[in-house]
């Protein structure tokens, strides 16, 4: 079937690194890929092609009345881009023909447009970079980038500085497709495609780590969902509207697709009347893993999440950990495990999450809370105080209440 | 839905809905346009003048309309500072933010503040501000009614302290007050006065300011030079004859109004304090304050839960603290008159609309509420054993 759309010279090209590595399951992580990059692009009437191991976004011609129209396009996709996972950066380009003159008058538009944005800095420097994927093409790379960095010379007067320069003109001639030219490089997030590590449910509370925690592990390629646990009167209405806040933005990067929400207050009344001592925080969290597990089962998740984090508070030890695990069925990860506090909060603000989670609605009511939490609890302990009531049976109940409600990005 | 958050927000009276809404249809003309729908347009803002000066026993031309009971305080605070000799001032430590947050502007441009601390009672004591004044006293500013404890504030002998000659320009927060309790400027001698829409079932986004003539006053920001040149900018005509018609149906039904709330209050507290157990009043019963507000204290229990059980009731109040999880404490208000971590208060605001049903079924709803929240509250303090 042949395209006979008639597209604009101005493109986005979007690199990804570590998808090479993976030889085997190259194909299937580009596809991935490609339709994370379609399914995010939903809606803009881009088309979104993949010549040679390439992604490359371009713009109908019928989609925009003027050029600035599609740079603005460009623009909007390009922010919805640099959150793709398994994309590493992303240019907006301009095509055109494989002879020198062409790229040469190419690159020096693009070069005359960042000039314009230098207004002001004395003796701006720049270098060009050449990558060459077809080899058959009758200049080297390095012949290419000398031919086309003089030309921007004669006509620019500026300065060459290949190890330090204050821009960057790119030139990529790939196989059987026109070169292509640009000035700007977005860095994206890396990562591995989301859906190719399969699916995962994170453990969401209204705090600073989860979503962090969630956004690492769908970096690694999985798919998600959330699971809050909500706790009506010692929580109110708009904590649980905070949570579904941070399930959306954790969409923006494809990172989040329900939320659901665990009605927990008659079971942590419970868990809370059957110890006379400090494990209650030990007991809602086995609980809550063992509603997780379920609800696994039904997202067809292989993993939970957690925003845990070793000794940020009290109860957060290894040998607490180490009991909280063992009521899970399913693997536990914790991304943030090792992260300092300041670390956490960087990537919070950097995603986006951390002013969502900074909204003093409480998480967690305090009433709940022991006044000395278990350092290091004893599993018989935890056990025997678990023996006071059926909790596999408890856990069936409360899964059988949960809501979903779809996260729209 | 028993709603009894008043002192927030007020439900708009079907009158003023649509006289808002007519106005906004059929007198879109600017005020200040010389053609005749202009003038239309400037007489509809005259008579709301009017009607807002009837409440507060003001004369019309003293009085301007504003975008909120924030931004008035605000002119009657930082408009009224800045042409001011002084460089101190004076306030209540249980002023509303708009007043304090304001004041706290100026500390940081190089003013003194002095915060006067209330008594026990909730009452900022006329001689505790005369004590704070001196020579260099810019500007004092006292709330008529406090929001959140409802105590009604001796602004008329606070004003006599100050005397006469050479006082500071005194400023009256009246946003809590207005409607519920009777106000004339003349007799409580202040010099300027806020006032806001929204909590006497007006519209929002509408306040007013009256500021004795001849009081010196900065407008806030340039502009059009509309309101005698304090606030630019082309008059909110549908809301501010929406604040209009509720200011002069809150004033002809003053009296009546307040009887009614003032029997409705004391017989819910009547029934708060001998039905919940462990609940006080936050303040003393007998201290003067405004009809509308009822203020209970409750030890030893967190006031989000309780609130949030409330609500689970359908009945709608607010807090004045919050779980002791968090950093968020009670308010400079509580902490003022003593109130620590450990007790919830809660805020009971009424209206001329609250029914003697809807108060009884709150009383049983805050007895249930007690209840539950006491329940996990008392597995909370028995625990000492670390050993487990």
């Amino acid at each position: 079937m042949s395209d006979r759309t008639v597209y604009l010279p101005r493109v986005i090209l979007c690199r990804f690194g570590e998808l090479f590595l993976k030889q085997g399951n190259r194909s299937r992580f580009l596809g991935k890929l490609e339709s994370n990059v379609n399914k995010i692009l939903a809606g803009t009437g881009l088309k979104v092609a993949s010549p040679h191991g390439r992604i490359i976004i371009k713009v109908p011609e019928s989609l925009c009345a003027t050029p600035e129209q599609a740079e603005t396009l460009l623009l909007e996709a390009g922010e919805r881009l640099s959150r793709v996972f398994g994309l590493v950066s992303l240019s907006i380009a301009t095509r055109t023909e494989p002879t020198i003159e062409a790229m040469g008058a190419t690159a020096l538009l693009e070069a005359q447009k960042v000039l314009q944005r230098y207004s002001g800095k004395q003796d701006p420097s720049f270098k060009v970079d050449c990558r060459r994927g077809d080899k058959n093409y009758p200049m080297t790379s390095y012949e290419i980038a000398a031919e086309v960095g003089h030309r921007i010379i004669e006509a620019l007067k500026l300065r060459v500085d290949v190890h330090n320069p204050d821009f960057t003109i790119g030139i990529e001639i790939g196989k059987g497709t026109p070169p292509l030219v640009f000035a700007d490089t977005r860095a994206c997030p890396g990562g591995l495609p989301i859906g190719t590590a399969g699916r995962g449910l994170l453990l969401l509370s209204g705090g600073i780590d989860s979503p962090v925690a969630g956004w690492l592990a769908a970096k690694r390629g999985l798919a998600l969902d959330g699971i809050y646990f909500h706790s009506p009167p010692f929580v109110g209405e708009k904590t649980r509207d905070k949570i579904l806040e941070l399930a959306r933005i954790l969409g923006r990067s494809q990172a989040m697709d329900n939320v659901f929400v665990v009605p927990f207050t008659e079971i942590q009344k419970k868990l809370r009347e059957s110890t006379k001592g400090d494990l209650s925080v030990i007991l809602y969290r086995r609980m809550m893993m063992r509603i997780a597990d379920r609800i696994a089962d039904r997202t067809k998740a292989g993993v939970l999440i957690t925003g845990e984090n070793l000794s940020q508070v009290a109860s957060q030890t290894v040998e607490n950990m180490s009991i909280i695990d063992q009521a899970a069925r399913h693997l536990v990860i914790r991304p943030l495990v090792t992260f300092d506090k300041m670390e956490t909060v960087a990537l919070a603000r950097r995603l986006g999450t951390y002013e969502t989670s900074t909204l003093p609605y409480d998480d967690c009511c305090s009433l709940f809370m022991p006044n000395n939490p278990a350092i290091a609890a004893r599993i018989e302990n935890v056990l025997a105080c678990e023996a006071k009531l059926d909790v596999e049976a408890e856990a069936d109940a409360v899964a059988a209440m949960v809501e979903q409600i779809p996260v729209g990005a | 839905m028993i709603y009894l958050d008043h002192a927030a927000s007020t439900p708009p009276l079907e009158a003023v809905l649509r006289a808002v809404d007519a106005t906004a249809r059929e007198m879109f003309a600017n005020p200040s346009s010389a053609h005749s729908e202009g003038a239309r347009a400037a007489r509809a803002l005259e008579t709301a003048r009017t009607q807002v000066a009837a409440l507060l026993g003001a004369e019309a031309r003293d009085c301007i309309f504003t975008g909120s009971g924030t931004e008035a305080d605000a002119l009657g605070v930082l408009g009224a500072a800045r042409r001011a000799r002084g460089r101190h001032l004076v306030v209540g430590a249980i002023e509303h933010p708009a007043v304090l947050g304001n004041a706290e502007l100026l500390e940081k441009s190089g003013y003194r503040l002095t915060r006067v601390a209330p008594n026990g009672a909730g009452i900022i004591e006329p001689d505790a501000i005369a004590q704070a004044v001196t020579e260099d006293t810019a500007l004092v500013a006292v709330m008529l009614v406090n929001n959140e404890l409802g105590t009604l504030q001796p602004i008329t002998a606070i004003a006599q302290k100050l005397g006469n000659n050479r006082r500071p320009h005194f400023h009256v927060d009246a946003v809590a007050a207005a409607g519920h309790v009777p106000i004339a400027v003349r007799t409580l001698g202040c010099d300027s006065l806020a006032i806001s829409g929204h909590k006497l079932h007006g519209p929002r986004g509408v306040g007013a300011l009256w500021s004795r003539a001849g009081a010196a006053m900065d407008a806030l920001y340039a502009g059009g030079g509309q309101e005698k040149g304090l606030r630019s900018g082309t008059e909110n005509l549908p809301a501010v004859v929406g604040l209009g018609l509720a200011c002069e149906l809150a004033h002809k039904r003053l009296h009546e109004h307040r009887n009614a709330l003032l029997s409705l209050r004391d017989v819910f507290e009547d029934a708060v304090l001998t039905r919940v157990p462990g609940t006080r009043p936050t303040v003393p019963r007998e201290t003067p304050r405004g009809p509308h507000i009822a203020s209970i204290a409750i030890d030893g229990l967190p006031a989000e839960p309780l609130l949030h059980a409330l609500d689970a009731r359908g009945v709608q109040v607010a807090s004045g603290s919050a779980c002791a999880s968090k950093k968020k404490g009670p308010s400079h208000v509580l902490k003022a008159i003593g109130i620590g971590d450990d007790t919830a208060v809660l805020r009971f605001s009424l209206s001329h609309q609250t029914t003697a049903a809807e108060l009884e079924q709150a009383v049983t709803s805050l007895a249930e509420a007690v209840a539950e929240i006491s329940q996990v509250a008392h597995l909370s303090r028995h625990r000492k054993n670390r050993h487990v």
